[in-house]
């Protein structure tokens, strides 16, 4: 072994690829078998774009209404969901960060908690809080994002946490208030332009999670993407897969987004 | 790229402040937690003067800076500016520029609106910011490089963008935190001389912090030497290394050889000469004194030692030699003299004063 810090050996070209080739077949298999079956005339075999077609097709958009809002739920909660985190949580890190680093651990340790709390045990302790926020702000769907809000805390405190760590904040904002800046100035012009990444970051993913979540809104008998899903699919199965790759090409959009930020990043830091 | 920078023009009237202002630290104490970082610290900064704070780590000068620009509240003590009190001023507030020792240019920022930052803050007009941002670059002869962000930058070009960023706004005094220690040696050098330049064209009182004792006493009006919390002594560079008020000073600025010796009545006993002792009053009997490598020089008879090592420096030569004792000295001396290791030489002691503590 020439590298000393490494731990066991390399695996070899082959090994590599067979490990390249299992992985792709796990997540390959399942979506090429979803698109297969949204083409499928019905069990007894033939292919058409019927499907496709009909959840587009303005004559059936009284079927698909309920189903529709429920995206739209879903893209309200998100948005709540992203303001939460950009309102709350940014301003706490950063607050943290320069005034009270001794706080850090603790705000850390908080701030994953909610990975290691499954979301069904997380909703029987929701539900009694739950008939408190529904007496203050109402039913409307958008108060579920302050549930949303928590289960994304781990997501966004890390993308947060990672830039706060990769620039200067404190020599920056010291350095900015010399100049004369007060500390809103210090906030728009100093901090948050170079914390950018790691903010758009946090909201994608907090976006990516909250289309995704299925248990809290089923368990609080709220509608959104997933639960809609749910109940489409026990009547038309090839809309709810066509609508669970679209969610899923979001997402996987959203993903390569925060990618591409990350690189983009990494070729500006180089020094010439 | 930095020694292709050509002599810079005189200062532009716009940059030029009215005069430089007074500073003083009246008592100021600066606690963190149970540790007293500065204890009743007393300083007062002539206008357009160049003062120097010098000191081991953690001696608190760079928190008697802090303190200054307000980056950190002190706990006691009166911090005036000609004559006003500030202390409870916030930093955005003081109007001091500021240079920090980390590269600290706006990452999304060029260098010319960094430089135009403090002025934006100011609510200055578009046309006026460029014109003051471009001559407080020309100022530090970077205006080709204005367009550039800090990452292409090198680090002497960045803490030059930083010091025109800091002048740009005429500030009343002009805080420097160990703005030199991130560069290389030759940078560093040519970086020190060009902020003396800049500084004694504007005036501005300008405070500096170093842990370098070159730098502090080629660049300074006067230096203090602080040690845990206190300023040990301050004057000019030539007061403190002519005469050291305390062995520490002594250690710390300059080199010094420890001599074992006598004390009696005002004059130390060193090796059979006898020397006149500097600072404070010490009582009779044996003492260690601080002899500078250049109070010692070969002669025909004397104390004799043996070489040890000799490293050539340019223009003198510093000999290590080793007493019968064991004592180990430096010499500094010409160059023409070349001693071999192993060669036994006899050494002699100038008539100079110096200082001395109490050996136990």
């Amino acid at each position: 072994m020439s590298n000393a810090t490494r731990i066991g050996t390399e695996p070899s070209k082959t090994a590599r690829w067979i490990i390249l080739v299992i992985v792709g077949l796990v997540f390959a298999i399942p979506i090429i078998s979803m698109i297969e079956f949204t083409f499928r005339v019905g069990p007894a075999g033939g292919y058409t774009v019927d499907h496709w077609t009909a959840l587009f097709d303005p004559a059936n958009a009284r079927n698909y209404r309920d189903l529709f809002q429920s995206i739209g739920n879903s893209f309200i909660l998100a948005a709540v969901t992203v303001a939460i985190v950009l309102v709350v949580l940014l301003p706490t890190m950063i607050l943290v960060h320069l005034q009270f680093p001794r706080l850090r651990r603790v705000l850390e340790f908080i701030c994953i908690v909610p990975i290691t709390v499954p979301a069904i045990v997380l909703v029987v302790g929701l539900a009694p809080v739950y008939s408190v926020v529904v007496k203050v702000f109402g039913g409307s769907i958008w108060t579920l994002a302050f549930a949303y809000g928590i289960t994304v805390l781990p997501y966004a405190y890390r993308s947060i946490q990672a830039n706060l760590d990769a620039v200067p904040v404190v020599t920056l904002s010291e350095a900015a208030r010399s100049l004369g800046a007060g500390w809103l100035s210090v906030l728009g012009r100093v901090l948050l332009p170079n914390l950018r990444r790691g903010v758009l970051a946090a909201a994608f993913i907090s976006v990516a999670v909250v289309l995704g979540e299925f248990t809290i809104a089923s368990l609080l008998n709220r509608r959104n993407l997933q639960t809609a899903l749910l109940q489409v699919s026990q009547s038309d199965p090839w809309v709810a897969v066509i609508l669970a790759l679209l969610s899923l090409l979001f997402a996987f959009v959203l993903l390569l987004l925060i990618g591409r930020l990350g690189s983009l990043g990494r070729g500006k830091e180089t020094t010439p | 790229m930095t020694s292709s920078i050509p002599v810079a023009p005189t200062i532009a009237p716009t940059i030029a402040p009215d005069s430089g202002a007074t500073v003083e630290l009246v008592g100021v104490v600066k606690n963190f937690g149970a540790h007293r970082a500065l204890n009743e610290i007393d300083l007062r900064i002539a206008p357009g003067e160049f003062v120097a704070l010098l000191g081991p780590s953690g001696c608190g000068k760079t928190t008697a800076l802090r303190a200054l620009s307000g980056l950190e509240l002190i706990d006691g003590g009166r911090i005036l500016i000609d004559g006003v009190d500030v202390a409870s001023v916030p930093t955005n507030k003081r109007d001091m520029g500021m240079v920090f020792q980390s590269y600290s240019l706006f990452p999304h920022m060029t260098a010319i609106e960094n430089v135009e930052f403090g002025l934006r803050m100011r609510k200055v007009a578009t046309a006026e910011r460029r014109t003051r941002a471009l001559e407080a670059l020309e100022m530090v002869g970077l205006t080709t490089f204005a367009e550039r962000f800090a990452h292409q930058l090198s680090g002497g070009q960045q803490q030059r963008v930083a010091l025109a960023r800091a002048l740009v706004t005429r500030p009343r005094v002009l805080l420097l935190d160990e703005p030199l220690s991130a560069l290389d040696a030759k940078v560093r050098v040519q970086l020190r001389d060009e902020i003396r330049r800049i500084q004694t064209e504007l005036g501005i009182t300008t405070v500096f912090v170093t842990h370098d004792q070159e730098e502090a006493l080629a660049v300074a009006d006067r230096v203090a030497v602080m040690r845990d919390g206190v300023i040990e002594q301050i004057g000019t560079p030539e007061e403190l290394y002519t005469t050291p008020r305390t062995p520490f000073v002594a250690n710390f600025v300059g080199l010094s050889n420890r001599l074992a010796g006598e004390h009696s009545k005002g004059t130390v006993t060193v090796q059979g000469a006898r020397l006149e002792l500097l600072g404070d009053p010490l009582p009779d009997g044996p003492v260690t004194a601080y002899v500078r490598p250049e109070d010692i020089t070969f002669a025909a008879r004397g104390i004799a030692a043996t070489v040890v090592s000799s490293s050539f420096l340019g223009s003198l030569r510093r000999t290590q030699v080793r007493l019968a004792d064991d004592t180990l000295l430096s010499i500094q001396h010409e160059v023409e003299t070349r001693p071999q290791p192993g060669e036994l030489v006899h050494l002699k002691l100038r008539g100079v004063p110096v200082s001395a503590v109490v050996r136990s």
